[in-house]
């Protein structure tokens, strides 16, 4: 087994240039962390199947590539209006901020009125104005020391979405976070330099406040680069964040993503992950209850086919009473498509009065497609109610003769079987261009 | 309207039908009769185009067209329609839903407009009368936590929905109480007419105090042993079908 160190040596070569290219934002606090972050880069290796959280994930094809990391000079090509247009969910007034080739676009955002004091912005933004509270939270919650895609992440900290809601504040509006990806133009282009894209994100809650974040990933072109994102969300006591991810990258592309959810007292947290793109792709979501009374809900939507890799890591920790998690992810696969779902669900010794779900259902829709599921909990407390379950199966012949006796074609029946397999997780959903979407998707994926 | 010949079917390599012979005319009610096992249901599933059977031999001729040819949609489109035993259950689909997008199919096969969200519902209160179900049912996912007798009723409200030219009632009666019984009946009975023909397959004469047949066939061991009038069903209720055994000689020495 390769391991891989000129891959390393490429990255460590491109951080020298990345930091030249910061000029005087080398001065700021933040570097610290990078230059942390970039040793231990140096010192970690790349996991391999032996790891046992990448059993089932192979990484080597992704680090057969050399990607660079985008400079904002050179690798960010100018988008038309009537281009961003096209991935507005719909017509109604958002909040809009778009990110080309993970740097902020002012010119293509939009925000709408928000409450006094709320920052809906970009954090390298944040970063140069010396941002408090980027200084309080940035790289606290997401782990660099133990791995090595944060590590990368977090050496490359550039730009990214940064979201401050102070105690008491509504923001009524979804907030809707594009990345798109495209391929460079000029110079760039014509060397086949291929992107690693790295946003970099932060979400702050305050108390009692409330914010709705959707993080759409997506590509212009069928090109191949390297997302690699990390998001860390505060959500501090009794607030509540809904949160959507969708991942519709190019099926030539590699997204690996990290959330880490830190919860206070009777906060609430919501996220909806919904994956279709990249060749490639893991997430890790990691969210940990600090105070009794809190609420978190990790539910997933993955659609994939031909030689897709999808694989979703989760860990609820459980660290105190009287905290609820729910946690369900179905996948739809295809084709050679694999899926990995590993959830975990950790119940410390005081986490008294625990009530936590944890499903995995997935559809397969030809012989050659694979799933690997391990739903697992760790209880370490007496009184709790736990469960947890996962099933692999194919589409019902019996449902779908029955809809085709009613005179509803093959087709069709396979659409409305696989929007109501869906239906637990895309229901729970409250945006309801999201739904829409979500059905959508389903359509003209299988409406051959 | 449709017409049976010599008809042979298998599923998993085990023969069924061993040669049906069946002629349906234009505004009949035909009741198909017989043991467990004898291959009723296998013709009822046969006819709506279940894939799992295999036709080995024989034709069956629908309106001049044959049927054996089409996909289980286009024998719905053509106006066939199957009344399952066991209705499936299909949870996060609902009925509206199922017979929105069936209807729709089926009148833009015949080209025909499709029915907007109010005439559509219109018609859905009218039929639901028919059949006396309740409106929350309708809103819920196809039959999911229904009650037997529900199950039953919304297959007939399909039926009323869909307007088939030839009803195929599969055991439609097994399982119900007799008010539900005559529910049932009285539903069929009002879709029936001069236009349209019906298949009733039962296992007990019961069912056929409410819904009169024009012809009682009785299936034995894969082929229509005994054909007669309604008078047959009473005989069969009376005698049982053990002396229909023989008859079964007598056909295959034939």
């Amino acid at each position: 087994m390769r391991d891989y160190i000129e891959t390393k040596d490429w990255y460590l070569s491109n951080f020298k240039t990345f930091e030249e290219s910061l000029n005087g934002e080398s001065h700021s606090g933040i570097h610290k962390l990078r230059k942390e972050a970039i040793s231990n880069f140096s010192e970690m290796n790349f996991p391999t199947i032996k790891d046992e959280e990448w059993k089932y994930t192979n990484i080597a094809p992704l680090l057969e590539h050399n990607f660079t990391s985008v400079n904002p000079d050179t690798d960010v090509p100018a988008i038309e209006e009537n281009i961003i247009n096209k991935f507005k969910f719909d017509k109604a007034e958002n909040s809009l901020l778009v990110f080309i080739n993970g740097h902020f676009s002012e010119n293509l955002s939009k925000v709408l009125a928000l409450p006094k004091d709320v920052y809906v912005g970009n954090i390298a933004s944040a970063i140069s104005e010396n941002n408090e509270i980027v200084k309080k939270y940035f790289g606290k919650y997401a782990d660099y020391e133990h791995h090595i895609f944060t590590a990368l992440s977090t050496a490359f900290t550039r730009d990214g979405i940064f979201i401050h809601v102070p105690d008491n504040k509504i923001i009524e509006n979804p907030i809707h976070v594009l990345f798109l990806t495209t391929l460079p133009t000029g110079q760039a282009r014509a060397k086949d330099k291929k992107l690693l894209v790295q946003p970099r994100n932060l979400f702050v809650v305050g108390k009692n406040s409330q914010a709705t974040i959707i993080e759409h990933y997506t590509s212009l072109e069928e090109s191949v680069f390297f997302t690699n994102s990390v998001t860390e969300v505060i959500v501090d006591e009794n607030s509540f964040v809904d949160h959507i991810k969708l991942q519709e990258e190019s099926k030539k592309a590699y997204h690996i993503g990290r959330m880490e959810v830190d919860q206070e007292k009777n906060s609430n947290f919501v996220s909806h992950l919904i994956s279709t793109g990249s060749s490639l792709s893991r997430n890790d979501f990691n969210s940990k209850f600090n105070g009794e009374g809190g609420n978190c809900a990790l539910n997933g939507l993955f659609m994939i086919d031909r030689n897709q890799h999808f694989d979703v890591h989760s860990l609820i920790d459980h660290a105190v009473p009287h905290c609820d998690s729910h946690e369900h992810y179905k996948g739809i696969l295809d084709d050679k498509s694999r899926g990995v779902f590993n959830g975990k669900i950790l119940v410390r010794q005081d986490a008294q009065k625990t009530n936590a779900f944890q499903e995995n259902n997935n559809i397969i829709l030809s012989q050659e497609a694979l799933v690997n599921t391990k739903p697992q909990l760790e209880i370490f407390a007496d009184d709790v109610k736990c469960s947890h379950g996962a099933t692999i199966g194919q589409l019902d012949n019996e449902s779908m003769f029955y809809l085709r006796s009613r005179g509803i074609s093959k087709d069709e029946a396979r659409i409305i079987l696989l929007r109501a397999f869906a239906a637990d997780v895309t229901r729970s959903i409250k945006i309801d261009f999201i739904r829409n979407y979500m059905d959508n998707i389903i359509s003209e994926r299988f409406g051959e | 309207m449709l017409e049976i010949q010599n008809l042979h079917a298998n599923i998993n390599g085990k023969e069924i039908l061993k040669g049906i012979n069946l002629k349906i005319g234009v505004g009949e009610i035909h009741a198909i009769m017989g043991p467990n096992g004898s291959g009723k249901s296998t013709l009822a599933q046969v006819l709506a185009g279940r894939e799992e059977y295999e036709v080995t031999e024989g034709s069956v001729l629908y309106n001049g067209k044959n049927l054996l040819d089409m996909v289980p949609e286009d024998r719905a489109r053509e106006g066939i329609f199957l009344a399952f035993q066991y209705p499936v259950e299909i949870p996060g689909v609902s009925n509206t839903n199922l017979l929105k997008t069936a209807l729709n199919e089926i009148r833009k096969y015949k080209g025909q407009e499709e029915l907007d969200a109010i005439e559509f519902l219109s018609l859905l209160k009218k039929k639901m009368k028919l059949v006396d179900l309740d409106q929350s049912l309708i809103s819920r996912s196809v039959n999911e936590g229904f009650s037997g007798g529900e199950k039953k009723r919304n297959e007939i409200f399909q039926m009323a929905v869909l307007e088939p030219k030839l009803a195929i009632l599969d055991e439609t009666d097994s399982g119900l109480d007799i008010d539900a019984l005559k529910i049932v009946a009285n539903g069929v009975n009002k879709l029936s007419s001069k236009e349209n023909s019906t298949i009733v397959v039962t296992h007990y004469q019961r069912l056929l105090n409410y819904i009169i047949p024009d012809f009682v066939h009785v299936l034995y061991n894969g082929r229509i042993v005994k054909s007669g009038g309604k008078e047959l069903a009473l005989e069969l209720e009376e005698k049982g079908y053990d002396w229909l055994k023989d008859e079964d000689k007598e056909t295959v020495e034939n």
